[in-house]
């Protein structure tokens, strides 16, 4: 049965596959998440929300890399007052997993959106911890294991569901992040978030982006995605969503390999909203021709000396 | 995944007319650009300022040709800009009308004008008979009528203004109404604003007639990624900015009643 192969169970949740929508990708209507749903995902992820509304940066918020996309959207959201209404609705059209992606400028913020997105539904809560400390401008709350394990411990408290850490790569040791998170309670890690990254225009001598800098998403940034699940894997045992240019089923197999338990997928869903499915199927050939009964039994396979 | 009509191309704005007191024609040259179809859009990134969807109006021999209303910051500071000034350009974007043969109808209110005039110019040669109704508040905002007066071959170019001051005194749905009445048309093609666009939908769906529209929404990333331009379960960018009349349907709760805000809320259009 096909979904024997590619279901998977990880910190208390189930999913029929492991292919989950990244946030911040289509991520503000339940229309939309469900259209993505229909497009094979196994779980979905909202649009990072916080305590009030904020209508983002001014655009150019997206610019084209060379292998990637460089985007700088400011976290546009309606607040999660508003949000919950849609979260509300979207728990009704939704036959998989929703995930709220929260954020915040301080703990008992990140608390307090967490519990109102359970509160109204969600099944899960990955926080986004890649937005400044208000106390500490400039450093991001996801750059300090003090901060980082002070916001997952009070979200921790504050929800009774599972809690994932995305986890952002801008950061020397990927690991010690891991470790803070983890031992403030994280149910699961999501590797990661985009790479701090900009561009500027030649004629023009000038950034593109409004905001001058930006986050780096698609094919450019796997390589780095995968070394920090694979340096994660090999420390702790907790479970790991892996993310970052994941375009095809091999991208995917291969953060699979280096111990990731599921994947996201952001980037690609633009040229493709059915890319979940098209890459489950290539999973389950892959399986198939291995001799693999589940995905489970390929998780952290490169790790075996 | 990177796209050669997404990477941003600068150019140098080769022309500018006044088209009314409110709209401002601006030419440059793109190669990709040149060979849009009528309906698809382009990002124009005004450095500094801002980066904004804009129709193409029109295409001739790699120059392109885009129509502006002044409405706010980045359109006001267009209306200032002269040839020579730099600006970046990603796209096409978004699908476009699909060509039909026969009897078109051509529904057009303020800058919704301008994908139309391109339309008209790919369909005259291709149609038994091509109308245009155009609307506008006054005389001076009447975009394009020359144009529209050549390719329509004169009865067939129907002109209202709110004020009287040009054509017939009322909105562009009331010689609609009586041209739907008594004639055949195998397609009919709107854009302008969405209240329009919304009453065009109205009276061609109660006639069980074919209708293609074109909707805007706030645009960011214009690729199908952020979200920002959804309508139902569709994304303007890339799923449109065309729509057909069974699209409309499935949006109706939406159409010319709510879109998304800078923060994602839903606002009225
Ligand atoms: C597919 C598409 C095609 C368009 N074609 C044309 C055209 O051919 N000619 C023309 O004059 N206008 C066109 N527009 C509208 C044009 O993009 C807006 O008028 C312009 O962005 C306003 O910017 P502003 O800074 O001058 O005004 P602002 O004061 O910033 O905004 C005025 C209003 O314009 C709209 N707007 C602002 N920013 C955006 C954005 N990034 N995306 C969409 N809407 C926005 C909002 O409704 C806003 O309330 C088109 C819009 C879309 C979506
Ligand atoms: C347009 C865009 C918006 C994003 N918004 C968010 C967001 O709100 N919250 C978040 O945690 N990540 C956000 N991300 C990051 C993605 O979720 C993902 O971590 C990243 O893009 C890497 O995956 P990918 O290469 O598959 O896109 C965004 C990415 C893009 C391209
Ligand atoms: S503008 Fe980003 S999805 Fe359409």
């Amino acid at each position: 049965m096909e979904s024997n192969l590619l279901g998977i169970s990880f910190a208390g949740l189930s999913l029929e596959n492991p292919t989950i929508l990244a946030s911040g990708i289509l991520g503000y209507t339940a229309e939309s998440l469900k259209r993505v749903a229909k497009g094979g995902a196994g779980a979905v992820v909202t649009k990072s929300i916080g305590a009030s509304p904020r209508a983002g940066y001014p655009n150019p918020t997206v610019v084209q890399a060379e292998a990637g996309l460089l985007n700088a959207m400011g976290l546009p959201n309606p607040g999660i007052d508003v949000y919950s209404e849609e979260i509300k609705y979207a728990k009704t059209v939704l036959r998989v997993p929703l995930f709220v992606s929260v954020f915040g400028y301080s703990a008992d913020e990140y608390a307090s959106v967490a519990s109102k997105a359970v509160e109204a539904g969600a099944d899960a809560v990955e926080l986004n911890v890649s937005c400044p400390h208000v106390k500490q401008t400039g450093a991001e709350i996801g750059q300090s294991p003090k901060f980082l394990s002070e916001v997952v411990e009070k979200t921790k408290a504050a929800v009774n569901k599972p809690l994932i850490v995305k986890l952002s790569p801008n950061v020397a040791d990927i690991t010690v992040l891991a470790q803070a998170a983890i031992e403030a309670g994280a149910d699961a890690l999501t590797a990661v978030n985009t790479l701090k990254a900009m561009a500027i225009d030649t004629e023009t001598m000038m950034p593109i982006l409004s905001n001058v800098k930006g986050g780096l998403s698609g094919p450019a940034i796997k390589p780095v995605a995968l070394r920090c699940v694979f340096d994660i894997a090999e420390q702790f045992e907790v479970p790991i969503i892996g993310c970052g240019g994941i375009t095809d089923w091999r991208d995917a197999v291969e953060f699979f390999l280096a111990g990731a338990s599921a994947v996201e997928i952001g980037t690609a869903v633009a040229d493709d909203d059915e890319v979940f499915r098209t890459i489950c199927r290539g999973i389950e050939t892959y399986l198939r021709k291995k001799h693999y009964g589940s995905v489970k039994e390929i998780v952290g396979l490169a790790h075996r000396k | 995944m990177p796209t050669a009509n997404n990477a941003i191309r600068m150019t140098e704005i080769v022309n500018v007319r006044t088209e009314s007191p409110t709209v401002k024609t601006f030419t440059f040259t793109d190669r990709l650009c040149g060979k849009a179809k009528p309906g698809q859009f382009v990002m124009l990134w005004l450095p500094g300022i801002d980066e904004i969807p804009l129709s193409i109006m029109d295409v001739n021999n790699g120059l392109v040709s885009v129509s502006v209303k002044a409405v706010g910051d980045a359109t006001r500071h267009m209306h200032n800009m002269e040839a020579g000034t730099l600006v970046g350009v990603r796209g096409p974007f978004g699908n476009s009308f699909i060509e039909s043969r026969g009897r078109v109808l051509l529904v057009g209110g303020g800058t919704g004008t301008a994908p139309l005039l391109f339309l008209a110019k790919q369909l005259s040669a291709k149609t038994e008979r091509l109308s245009f109704v155009e609307g506008a508040k006054t005389k001076d905002e009447l975009l394009f009528v020359r144009e529209l007066d050549g390719i329509c071959s004169g009865k067939n170019l129907i002109t209202t203004t709110e004020d009287g001051t040009a054509g017939l005194q009322c909105l562009v749905t009331q010689p609609l109404g009586e041209l739907l009445d008594k004639e055949r048309f195998d397609m009919i093609y709107t854009c302008g604003p969405e209240v329009m666009v919304k009453k065009i939908f109205e009276m061609t769906e109660q006639r069980k007639l074919p209708l293609e529209a074109s909707l805007e929404r706030l645009m960011r990333c214009g690729i199908g990624l952020c979200g920002s331009c959804v309508i139902g379960k569709y994304r303007v960018c890339r799923d449109g900015p065309v729509f057909t009349a069974a699209q409309l349907r499935e949006v109706a709760d939406e159409l010319g009643i709510s879109k998304l805000g800078f923060d994602g809320s839903r606002i009225p259009v």
